[in-house]
């Protein structure tokens, strides 16, 4: 019943086994000279402790605006991607070329962006 | 063991009721949206539950286009919160209130 | 080859937004060449819908048909965009929001409502419906630097999704419960559908979400401060095309159903919309000083008419309709452009004192005005009166004719608030100056709306005996 289960419990052992290791060789052979900042927790650059109402910059809303349209418009590629080799067979090379045409458009609007300066961080 | 459709479609009109309340009653515009994109997902719920049950895939072929149309009301959306709040520096939808008859 | 010929006016429009980006990205002078390659396009496709007005015929799987009245929808929609774009010429400057965008804007709205006019699928219905309102939540703030567009688009904005909320939930219902979103198959079997309780339910969201998109009464609310709050061209266009697409989408949807033999089960819900819009919108107008604000309520009103040929449910109630859109698009366009040229420099000249004494000082525009004034109004020779008339004939024809005198006492009271317009222009008189900008372009679009009113006003019968030989 349970020998089923045996490859992953290889594969558990192995990360256990993995992470201990490397975690501890760097602590007994790397050189250790904590400070201030090195010892305060990883937060992707920003504080880690203070009010959680802070504002963020604008910026980033703008950048989250971008991301959600370019992002979701890959929801229409799978689909076609899934069914590409069925649709091929039935209706030939114009079932590429549709996806073609959608993608320059997504393309357009994008090369906007750049060019209004969208991207521009500053 | 197969859940009921009754199920999925009591689920989703709860979350429409949801989305409906919390538009009628809060008062921030950016809550105001998400309960607005709650009750455009509650729809995708029920689209999809039907889906299945009636083994048409039309429902969720539908559900890629709503979620498409979110994502751009949502990017346009921001860009006029974010209009707003330069100029006003609130959110308050009752003190967003220049235009009155 | 036919079938890409009948289809030019989207293939146009759409190519035509492709190639305005690149203007707007490249071209250096790009609001001038946006603006008059726009007038083209929406020309071009308009004369060319009118043209083959007569080659019906379906696309898509069935999911999209042009021809018949549907041509006439999108002739409609795209000379309303031209004339817009005419005013909008020299206005923009004037009021601040004078980007290329605003033209690529106004194609992408329009590719929407034609869409909106042509569909025979639920689905398209939805896309369409969405492409025009996400142009239009931007197009009413597009001058972002302004708080009133501001907050005319944030209200627009939420209340307009939340009203695409109930449509989405609505169109769920409908596909559960009839297994398909294709409107002639759900218009087949509607008799036996009548008594599901959930298809009724989705139907009603779906007909409460337009009818926030039609600015009927109790769903109301967004219309005065979003004309008020954006600029006077585009809230001339939401008031015209963007009434006219939602009504174009609800003549699919009902008036396929009780034109297939089938009872008009809706009445109650659309006789109630109508008697309170119709009130509703005329009562409240008469106490509006600003003219903008005025017209919006005026809006209202005319939605509620709108619904009585909806109510009426009869081939004469819908051939009523589109009549009576097709000429209150003109006038309504000819108003809001005399209103959009005498405004000055921010969104000053908009109360009705700027107008005292007009006919002494501008002559033209307050003759042109009028004009309009007098076919909203419904006075007999112009345009607005038949469009009243042939709607209150059709609601006599279903035995309403006690809606039909509700609409005659509301015209009645409506008179009122037009007529102040008029009285105000001609016979009062005032010291203070008014300065109007001259603008070329925006007088030449007053000018073809009042000429297309007088024209319709003065020859009815060819137009209704069109859209009723489509109808049959």
């Amino acid at each position: 019943m349970l020998t089923q289960y045996i490859p992953i419990f290889i594969v558990l052992s192995i990360a256990i086994i993995f992470a201990v290791v490397t975690v501890s060789a760097s602590k007994i052979f790397g050189p250790q000279r904590p400070n201030k900042e090195k010892l305060s927790t990883y937060e992707s650059g920003m504080k880690p402790v203070g009010t959680t109402r802070e504002r963020m910059s604008i910026k980033y809303y703008l950048v989250a605006m971008l991301f959600i349209i370019f992002d979701i418009e890959v929801v229409f590629v799978y689909p076609w991607a899934v069914n590409f080799k069925s649709m091929y067979a039935e209706q030939g090379i114009s079932v590429f070329f549709s996806m073609l045409v959608f993608l320059i458009v997504l393309e357009l609007g994008y090369l906007y962006v750049y060019k209004k300066g969208g991207f521009k961080w500053d | 063991m197969e859940i009921p459709i009754e199920y999925y479609l009591l689920l989703s009109a709860f979350m429409f009721i949801v989305g409906v309340v919390g538009v009628l009653t809060r008062r921030n515009a950016i809550i105001v949206f998400m309960s607005i994109e709650l009750m455009l997902n509650s729809a995708n719920l029920t689209m999809v539950a039907y889906s299945s049950f009636l083994g048409n895939s039309v429902g969720q072929l539908f559900v890629f286009f709503v979620m498409t149309v979110a994502a751009a009301e949502a990017a346009i959306g921001l860009a006029i919160i974010i209009a707003m709040f330069r100029n006003k520096k609130t959110l308050n939808i009752d003190e967003i209130n220049i235009l009155k008859w | 080859m036919q079938e890409i010929y009948n289809l030019i006016p989207f293939v146009l429009i759409s190519a035509g937004i492709l190639v305005s980006l690149i203007f707007e990205m490249y071209a250096k002078n790009s609001k001038r060449i946006i603006a008059w390659f726009s007038v083209f396009i929406f020309l071009a496709a308009g004369f060319h819908s009118l043209v083959n007005v007569d080659n019906a015929q379906l696309f898509f799987n069935s999911m999209l048909q042009v021809g018949g009245n549907i041509n006439i929808f999108i002739f409609l929609f795209n000379f309303a965009a031209a004339l817009v774009v005419l005013m909008a010429m020299d206005y923009s400057s004037k009021y601040g929001n004078n980007f290329g965008e605003f033209y690529i804007l106004l194609q992408s709205s329009v590719l929407g409502m034609m869409l909106m006019a042509g569909a025979k699928d639920l689905f398209v219905i939805f896309l369409g419906l969405e492409i025009m309102s996400v142009s239009f939540y931007a197009l009413a703030g597009l001058n972002r630097m302004r708080l009133k567009a501001n907050e005319a688009s944030l209200k627009y904005f939420l209340l307009g999704s939340f009203a695409t909320g109930f449509i989405v939930y609505g169109i769920a219902l409908i596909f559960g419960s009839t297994n398909t979103t294709s409107i002639p198959q759900i218009v087949d079997k509607f008799g036996e559908l009548t008594h599901n309780l959930l298809f009724m339910a989705g139907i009603l969201m779906f007909l409460i979400g337009f009818s926030f998109k039609m600015a009927a009464f109790p769903f109301h609310m967004w219309v005065p401060d979003v004309y008020e709050g954006s600029a006077t061209t585009v809230a001339g266009f939401f008031s015209t095309a963007g009434k006219t697409a939602a009504f174009s989408a609800v003549i699919i949807t009902l008036g396929s159903v009780f034109m297939h033999g089938n009872a008009n089960i809706f009445e109650p819900y659309l006789v109630v919309l109508a008697v309170t819009s119709m009130l509703y919108g005329s009562i409240v107008a008469i106490a509006q000083n600003n003219i903008k604000r005025m017209l919006a309520y005026s809006s209202i009103a005319h939605a509620g008419y709108l619904m009585i040929g909806l109510a009426s449910g009869n081939y004469e109630g819908i051939a009523g309709i589109i009549f009576y859109l097709a000429a209150y698009t003109f006038m309504n366009l000819g108003a809001f452009g005399v209103v959009a040229l005498i405004e000055g420099k921010d969104e000053t000249n908009l109360t009705f004192e700027s107008y005292t004494g007009l006919s002494k000082k501008q002559p033209f525009l307050a003759a042109m005005l009028a004009i309009c004034m007098f076919s909203l109004a419904g006075i007999p020779p112009f345009a607005g009166f038949f469009g009243k008339y042939y709607i209150f004939i059709a609601a006599i024809k279903s035995d309403l004719t006690w809606l039909a005198i509700v609409g005659v006492i509301s015209s009645v009271i409506s008179i009122y608030f037009y007529l102040r317009v008029v009285v105000i222009m001609y016979f009062n008189e005032t010291e203070i100056d008014l300065t109007v900008q001259k603008s070329n372009y925006g007088l030449l679009a007053v000018v073809i709306s009042v000429i297309l009113v007088i024209i319709i006003g003065i020859a009815p019968g060819s137009l209704i005996d069109l859209i009723s030989s489509f109808l049959k």
